[in-house]
């Protein structure tokens, strides 16, 4: 290495030293607001670090590594995204939770490590490592330190099939590896490219993978794990489980894919297809049968997710693009509608204000939180002025662009059917208060908790309604990667 | 930087009105008040003749760079047909304002700033040039309607709002696959990517791709519109609207789709469109019959004002389909008509309903003995709706069927049957209603008749659907310059001769 390669990685290194000084202080003096003060500094040192690290061009750290702007766009949506799933979990956890609360930090950062290597992999060393320090701290982090049957639950049932997902994953790499006798994404893509006639063993390989990762994505038909785990699990944990990891697996992903396979291949890319329409429909139609606000947007992440796919599909320049930024739109409107769902739940009352009912009349008694929900809402369901709105029309653009004509009639079904559930939240807000319910308003959310849903209500409106900084950000990072 | 204005007033007005709420219920309605009158003002002194006389109409544009990497500008261009929509959008936003007064008591600022923000949406979808602009205000339009439904709408406004939203979704989301396979098609000829829709006009498309975009942005207008069958929604949304509500829906929301025929299907497509014409102008009839025959058969007096306007938009369909000057004249007319006679209907119709609490007209009957004024105002508008000479809705349906005479006889002549059943629908409400015996409602000899503001309301109304019947020569001044350069563009090689009046 390099005193370039260590400059490109600077972030990284960073997020490490982070952790294990976190750890260390939690050995040294148990204090709740100290661990997640140093926590939240030290990953938004970590975000302003990331475009120091910007390299002239991409930089290879150690086989494993690549650092380029693609490399580094996601990174910084998984570390901006871990920061304010940070500050969100302390106004979560500040609350009456007895206990030790401290590790909970540790296993964030050590999740959030994980992730943000994720999109810089270029090896499937990296990318097994990177996914399992996700998956296994994710795992404590679902079932942390509550009272409810239901975490606990949830930690088994994602400890189960991550496992599952994972050996899937590994056997796939392991045909792979016995088929070609190489585990660096370029060269499989050169010697699989070499050869002409197709290759079972690789292709069995490449399927493994797909299933391992439709798992992590949940993708429709690997989506059953998703509203259990979405329900049981805190809430800020059930935002990282949506935003983090999902954006960590699609980059990673996205690039095995552009430097491995190749968009050529057309039975992989039926498949793929196959899979993005039935998570759009199969997602939307499912939440249409939900009371769980919870459960209600763990299947609208599956039908995002399906909605994604599009792009992917899409591939070139546009659809890597679209991808780029319907994850960004993504990330905001998912940390902020999942950040009100914590702020509204008190941690020690055994679950969190997840059923529509808890609802009703908020926008009287929460008006602010409310407010915002709703946009979140109609962001999620594509409707201006939102990043939702461009992001769907971005990713309409591409699927169209690549001619792709049923995905994009999925979408558009799936976005009509998507409508109705969205909208049934936003009514009950706006219903008047049950009488049933004690008349005194509940405790306001802490200032800094409302503070960071403000900061994602500017952006989500900002970008939704001039993009072009957005754009042009994608455009400098992501679109200047060349494969 | 006028037309800016124009959008930026009611948006920042709705903000306003939002936070006024929580201090005084009044603030909103005041606040809301001012930002129309001013925005009235604004496009008021937009009246005038096109910057340049020859190829262009427009009287005011703006063009700033939006989403420049997906060419994207902000373009909003203003001629005399935008103009003369855009004043009956603020005046009868205005007119909302005015009659929501008593009837809207509950969550005040939100009201409003709802109200406000689908006026901003609709004076959007009338100015915005650039295709994704235009969408983008189309689909703004939607969510704050969405809410003065589903808010402070009547018994089963769950279901009637998200019916609304559901099929004008579902249309709006084919129409935007179709506008970005138009842009593709003009990227591959002319090798850069724009949405702008003057660049855009002279795209060519081989016959079978122009067809299918064209019914793309078809079916999403002959939602709006609505045109039978795609009407389904309307009915419902009207009758469980709060009365601004319904006055907005029928007054400008409606006016929005046939808006886009004449802007962009016609010119977009004019060759798909004059060869879809005959089927257009079949719906059209089939709308205005069809229409009228169901509101015949209603016992809710607002479900019959509302089928009234599906029959009073197939007129419309009608026309443009036409795309002759007579029958564009007429339709423009009969927009404004529309927007009128009809808005001034729901207004008396909710009136009615704060007073005696039903819209049903078997309770009904008599109460022109108890409430003269509001039941004079009923029979105008009545008549108004059945065209009688003299009251705009006349010139609107002649010159439509004049126009449309040229391009189809046999249309016109079974069109001209929903004159008749126009009669016997508007009639039988003023029958049924205000005429016959007493009403058999409990304290009905103890009404109230209209209040002064209503009055005020009804009485401008009466003179701008008299005045527009007897001298509507300054709005065909306005709008004739922009209608010559649509019907420049829209006119079909082939189709040349008889498309001359």
């Amino acid at each position: 290495m390099n005193g370039e390669a260590f400059a490109a990685f600077a972030p990284f290194t960073l997020l490490s030293a982070v952790t294990i000084m976190v750890m260390l202080l939690i050995a040294i003096h148990r204090n709740h607001h100290l661990t997640a003060l140093s926590t939240i500094i030290g990953l938004l040192l970590c975000c302003v670090a990331l475009p120091f690290a910007d390299p002239a061009s991409p930089t290879q750290v150690t086989p494993l590594f690549t650092i380029d702007g693609t490399a580094l766009f996601y990174s910084g949506l998984v570390l901006g995204s871990a920061l304010i799933i940070a500050i969100l979990s302390y106004a979560y956890l500040d609350g009456s939770t007895p206990g030790p609360r401290e590790e909970y930090y540790l296993l964030l950062l050590t999740a959030t490590l994980g992730a943000a290597l994720l999109p810089a992999s270029v090896h499937f060393a990296s990318f097994f490592l990177g996914l399992e320090t996700l998956s296994i701290s994710l795992l404590g982090l679902i079932a942390y330190a509550s009272p409810r049957g239901t975490a606990a639950e949830a930690g088994t049932k994602y400890l189960i099939l991550g496992g599952a997902s994972s050996a899937f994953l590994l056997f796939g790499m392991a045909l792979i590896y016995a088929d070609l006798g190489t585990m660096s994404f370029t060269r499989i893509g050169t010697l699989a490219h070499a050869g002409n006639q197709t290759d079972l063993y690789r292709l069995v390989g490449v399927a493994m993978i797909l299933t391992g990762v439709g798992f992590k994505l949940s993708l429709v038909p690997f989506h059953m794990w998703t509203p259990d785990i979405y329900e049981g699990a805190p809430a800020p944990i059930t935002g990282f489980v949506a935003v983090v990891s999902k954006i960590a697996v699609f980059a990673i992903i996205l690039r095995y894919f552009i430097l491995a396979e190749g968009p050529e291949d057309a039975s992989l890319r039926a498949g793929l297809a196959a899979i993005a329409i039935l998570s759009m429909l199969g997602g939307n139609l499912l939440a249409l049968l939900q009371n769980n606000v919870k459960r209600l947007l763990a299947y609208s992440s599956i039908a995002h997710l399906g909605y994604l796919l599009v792009a992917f599909l899409a591939a070139g320049p546009l659809g890597i693009e679209a991808a780029a930024y319907y994850l960004a739109a993504y990330a905001v409107t998912s940390l902020g509608a999942f950040g009100i769902v914590a702020l509204l739940s008190t941690p020690g009352s055994g679950r969190d204000a997840d059923r529509i009912e808890d609802y009703r009349g908020l926008f009287r008694t929460r008006p602010f939180l409310a407010g915002s929900l709703a946009l979140m809402l109609l962001s999620l369901a594509g409707m201006p002025p939102t990043m939702g709105f461009i992001g769907k029309f971005y990713l309409i653009v591409s699927g169209v662009g690549a001619g792709l004509f049923w995905p994009v009639a999925a979408l558009v079904i799936g976005s009509v059917i998507g409508l109705y559930y969205y909208l049934r939240v936003l009514v009950a807000m706006a219903m008047p208060v049950p009488a049933e319910r004690d008349a005194a308003p509940p405790d306001a959310a802490p200032l800094f908790g409302n503070a960071v849903i403000a900061l994602l209500l500017v952006l989500l409106l900002a970008l939704g309604t001039y993009p072009a900084p957005a754009i042009a950000l994608i455009r400098m990072t992501v679109g200047a990667t060349s494969w | 930087m006028s037309l800016l204005w124009l959008l930026l007033v009611p948006a920042i007005g709705g903000l306003l009105a939002w936070a006024a709420g929580a201090r005084h219920p009044d603030w909103p309605r005041w606040i809301a008040l001012a930002t129309l009158t001013i925005d009235l003002l604004i496009a008021l002194a937009l009246i005038g003749p096109a910057m340049s006389s020859g190829q262009t109409a427009w009287i005011a544009s703006l063009d700033r760079p939006w989403i420049p990497q997906l060419g994207i500008s902000f373009e909003l261009d203003l001629d005399g047909l935008s103009l003369v929509l855009i004043l009956l959008t603020i005046v009868l936003s205005l007119i909302s304002v005015v009659i929501s007064w008593t009837e809207i008591t509950d969550r005040v600022g939100l009201f409003h700033a709802n109200l406000l923000w689908t006026t901003t949406g609709v004076i959007g979808v009338f100015l915005a040039l650039d295709l994704f602009l235009f969408f983008f205000f189309w689909e703004l339009m939607l969510v704050p309607m969405y809410f003065l439904i589903a808010l402070w709408g009547h018994e089963d406004r769950f279901y009637a709002a998200i019916k609304f939203v559901i099929f004008t979704q579902g249309s709006s989301l084919i129409m935007l696959v179709a506008i970005l396979m138009l842009v593709f098609v003009h990227q591959q000829a002319a090798g850069h990517f724009t949405f702008n829709y003057l660049t855009l006009l002279g795209t060519k498309l081989n016959p079978a791709m122009e067809f299918w975009l064209m019914l793309g942005f078809f079916i999403a207008f002959a939602v709006k519109l609505p045109a039978v069958p795609f009407h389904t929604w309307l009915p419902d949304a009207h009758t469980e609207a709060p009365t601004a509500g319904s006055v907005l829906l029928a007054g400008i929301l409606l006016k929005t789709g046939a808006y886009g025929l004449l802007r962009f299907v016609v010119p977009l497509f004019p060759d798909a469109a004059h060869e879809f014409a005959p089927i257009a102008m079949a719906l059209g009839v089939i709308s205005i019959l069809y229409g009228a025959l169901l509101a015949f058969g209603q016992n809710d007096m607002k479900r019959l004002v509302a089928y009234s306007s599906v029959s009073h938009m197939g007129f419309v369909l009608l026309g443009i389909f036409a795309w002759n000057t007579l029958a564009l004249q007429g339709v423009v007319i009969q927009m404004l008509a529309h927007g009128i006679s009809t808005g001034a209907l729901f207004i008396l119709v909710g009136a009615l309903q704060e007073r005696i609490h039903t819209r049903d007209m078997r309770l009904m009957g008599g109460l022109w003995g108890v409430i003269p004024r509001l039941s004079a105002f009923g029979m105008v508008f009545a008549i108004a709706s059945l065209g009688l000479p003299g009251l705009g809705n006349f010139i609107g349906e002649f010159l439509i069927l004049l126009g449309s005479f040229r391009a189809s006889v046999v249309f016109t002549v079974i069109a001209a049957g929903g004159l008749v059943a126009g009669a016997a629908y508007a009639l039988l409400l003023v029958q049924r209603a205000f005429h016959g015996r007493a009403s058999p409602h409990p304290g009905a000899a103890t009404l109230i008749d209209l209040t002064p503001p209503h009055l005020a309301v009804m009485g401008g109304l009466v003179l701008a659907i008299i005045g527009l019947g007897l001298y509507p020569q300054p709005v065909f001044d306005q709008v004739a310059p922009g209608l010559a350069v649509l019907q420049h563009e829209g006119a079909s090689p082939e189709a040349a001769p008889t498309m001359e009046p």
